[in-house]
């Protein structure tokens, strides 16, 4: 089993508030880890952490082997890490093909050429529609972004991240905010485009969360409580005090 | 090639060939043809020079677009790159007159392609500046742009061998090679240098809007963060399109040093930086033509109104706050929208509105021009004569109906988009 991403004991505080205290991962390749816990457990700061948008206060992070921390974002990128937002965080006053087109270009080697006509570049506009196809927004290609409903906004927001082909994906809170449909779809979604992929995903709906990990990590307060299969999850103490409460009621087996 | 393989019935998404025509193709034609037939109408001297004058402002409105519509970078100090390749050209000028005396290697280059060596100079002082300058966008590098601006305005009126101090520097263009058989003395040969380089420069900065620096230009105007998260550095591509955004402004520099045969260190200060903010906001960032219709009106506005007032400084700033207020897609945005209502269905109704709100708008500016113009003449002696009529600005006539023209066509404004809006 080879790690694709590993964390050793990282740490963030901002000022005098330590919002990542220690915390420790080893996520295997092709792995689909979730990582759950209350609002401002620091979930998305891990994200930031591991993206490349912050620099780690203290601790190492390794994709693949080698050390990450503290690179910039776009580099990280390069290195096939890619991730989403949990707020849309699209190009918005570009159309939808343009918004996926955008996370294309990097990985199909065009780099910052001004030489070329970006509308005779063949591979890259067929790998656009073949990504706009597979996330369902192939008949809104042309429509503005910012006028997209809510649900294909963040479908978009996925469909930007998987659109360079980085072999390990996070994904923050993908389905927030989206109906029982909504959700269905969009995981069904992730689900077919992270395949064979390392995923990392923040998630608040349980359902999605049990059915879709090999693995969780409960994060509170910025530590790692417990990390498992589901069924650990589900059955350690420790988290259903913590986190969910004595009287929550964790979903009995999902398909 | 393998993909192309394994994507089998795929979705071609690329415009048709026949809308890429009248889209891309068919505006530039249009353009084209009316810079040639304009000759063809026999238009006088002072014609001419207007032409030349909105040609070299074309390009150099439309530089300043690349970094404030395509890539969200407001400038207040875009004549340098204009100023320092005009200055790159006139050197060079001189340098194709000294050597038709004494030979050398600057004898092989016609003065027709100085353009090419203001493009250089604007390009270079772009890579220069833009290093510290790029690093974020925003108000540190508006700030930053305009620190620069007094700074090389400043250095252009000490460094006398370079700059020419405050007379400038001036060279003759009728010298070295002739290209295309034009000798440039005439201003009507003049106009054909303009027109080649104009339509280079449109040609060059469409093209382009289309290449992937470009479009991610478009992507770091949007949204500098997700940029990082796609593999590009948000601050190089920046940088890339400050550089051939400073390389189209020398380019412009570059006409003009032909067109006038000099160059003052006036010309990299703050005021043509101003000017040249107003013509690409004026007439629109958010359309690539935009620039270049706000280069004409604003160009023609120039030459003509500042003959005619001297308070026209004035009404070009009241338009421009106008238009950041009431119509930020500019004097073109207002055209495209005025042009989609008339083809669009229940045309009637809404041209009647337009026409409504117009025709107020336009009461409200006579008034606001009477007004001024019976100030001015207070100081100035000259009494204002619209029409024959004389407004004297001891008669409190004249102040009365500047009033009600300003006051009327204000309520009719409120008034009647009150009425259109329930
Ligand atoms: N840039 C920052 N500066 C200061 N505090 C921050 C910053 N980013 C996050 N925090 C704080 O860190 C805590 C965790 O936030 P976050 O990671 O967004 O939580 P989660 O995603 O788990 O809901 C919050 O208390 C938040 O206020
Ligand atoms: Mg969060």
């Amino acid at each position: 089993m080879t790690t694709a991403l590993s964390l050793r004991e990282v740490r963030k505080d901002f000022g005098p508030a330590k919002i990542i205290q220690g915390v420790s991962l080893e996520i295997a390749q092709g792995e689909r880890h979730a990582i759950i816990g209350p609002n401002g457990a620091g979930k998305s700061t891990l994200f930031n952490l591991i993206s490349g948008l912050y620099r780690p206060t203290a601790g190492d992070i390794r994709l693949r082997g080698q050390s990450i921390a503290g690179i910039r974002p776009y580099r990280i990128n390069r290195m096939g890490l890619s991730r989403s937002f949990q707020v849309s965080n699209i190009f918005s006053n570009m159309s939808v093909r343009e918004n996926v087109r955008c996370g294309v270009l990097w990985s199909m080697g065009q780099g910052y050429s001004f030489w070329r006509n970006i509308g005779n570049l063949k591979l890259v506009q067929e790998k656009t529609a073949h990504i706009l196809d597979s996330v369902g927004l192939i008949d809104k290609a042309d429509s503005p972004a910012a006028l997209l409903p809510y649900a294909d906004q963040r479908t978009l927001e996925i469909a930007i991240t998987i659109a360079g082909g980085a072999d390990v994906i996070l994904l923050d809170e993908p389905t927030a905010g989206m109906s029982h449909s909504e959700t269905d779809r969009a995981i069904a979604l992730i689900q077919k485009a992270t395949a064979g992929k390392t995923l990392l995903i923040v998630e608040h709906d349980m359902g999605v969360v049990f059915g879709l990990s090999d693995r969780i990590s409960v994060l509170v307060y910025g530590e790692i409580i417990a990390t498992g299969a589901p069924e650990e999850i589900r059955g350690d103490p420790r988290v259903k005090e913590a986190y969910l409460g004595d009287e929550a009621e964790l979903p009995e087996a999902v398909a | 090639m393998s993909d192309q393989t394994q994507n089998p019935g795929l979705i071609d998404l690329a415009p048709t060939s026949a809308q890429k025509f009248t889209t891309r193709l068919l505006p530039l034609i249009l353009f084209a043809a009316v810079l040639l037939i304009i000759p063809l109408l026999g238009p006088s001297r002072t014609a001419y020079s207007l032409l030349n004058a909105i040609g070299i402002n074309i390009v150099f409105a439309l530089s300043y677009n690349m970094l404030l519509g395509q890539t969200g970078l407001l400038s207040f100090g875009h004549a340098v790159y204009f100023g320092l390749g005009a200055y790159a050209a006139m050197h060079g000028m001189n340098a194709i007159e000294a050597a038709s005396f004494d030979g050398g290697t600057w004898a092989l280059m016609p003065v027709f392609a100085l353009p090419v060596l203001g493009f250089a100079g604007g390009a270079l002082a772009g890579a220069v500046i833009g290093w510290p300058s790029c690093r974020n966008a925003g108000v540190p590098f508006a700030m930053i742009s305009l620190g620069i601006a007094e700074l090389i305005a400043a250095a252009g009126f000490m460094f006398v061998s370079i700059f020419g101090g405050e007379e400038g520097i001036s060279a003759d263009r009728m010298n070295g090679i002739e290209a295309f058989g034009l000798s440039l003395g005439p201003i009507s040969e003049v106009y054909w240098f303009i027109v080649f380089w104009t339509l280079i420069g449109v040609v060059g900065m469409y093209a382009f809007t289309r290449t992937p620096l470009g479009k991610m230009g478009q992507a770091v105007r949007d949204n500098p963060e997700r940029v990082q998260f796609v593999g590009y550095d948000p601050q190089r591509v920046r940088y890339l399109v400050f550089i051939a955004s400073g390389g189209f402004a020398g380019l412009a520099g570059g006409m003009s040093a032909v067109n006038y045969e000099i160059i003052t260190p006036e010309s990299l200060s703050l005021l043509p930086s101003g000017f040249v903010l107003l013509m690409a906001y004026i007439g629109g960032i958010r359309y690539f033509a935009g620039p270049l219709l706000g280069a004409i009106v604003l160009t023609w506005m120039q030459s003509n109104l500042s003959d005619f007032s001297e308070a026209w400084l004035l009404y070009l700033g009241l338009m421009f706050i106008a238009i950041v207020m009431y119509a930020p897609g500019g004097l073109f945005g207002m055209v495209l929208g005025f042009a989609r209502g008339i083809i669009q269905p229940d045309a009637a109704p809404r041209l009647t509105r337009w026409g409504a709100l117009s025709a107020a708008a336009m009461v409200t500016f006579a008034g606001v021009i009477l007004l001024t113009e019976v100030a001015v003449s207070r100081t100035s002696g000259h009494v204002f004569a619209p029409g024959g009529l004389p407004l004297p600005p001891s008669s409190p006539l004249s102040w009365a109906l500047g009033l009600a023209l300003l006051i009327g066509g204000g309520w009719a404004i409120r008034h009647l988009s009150q009425r259109f809006a329930s």
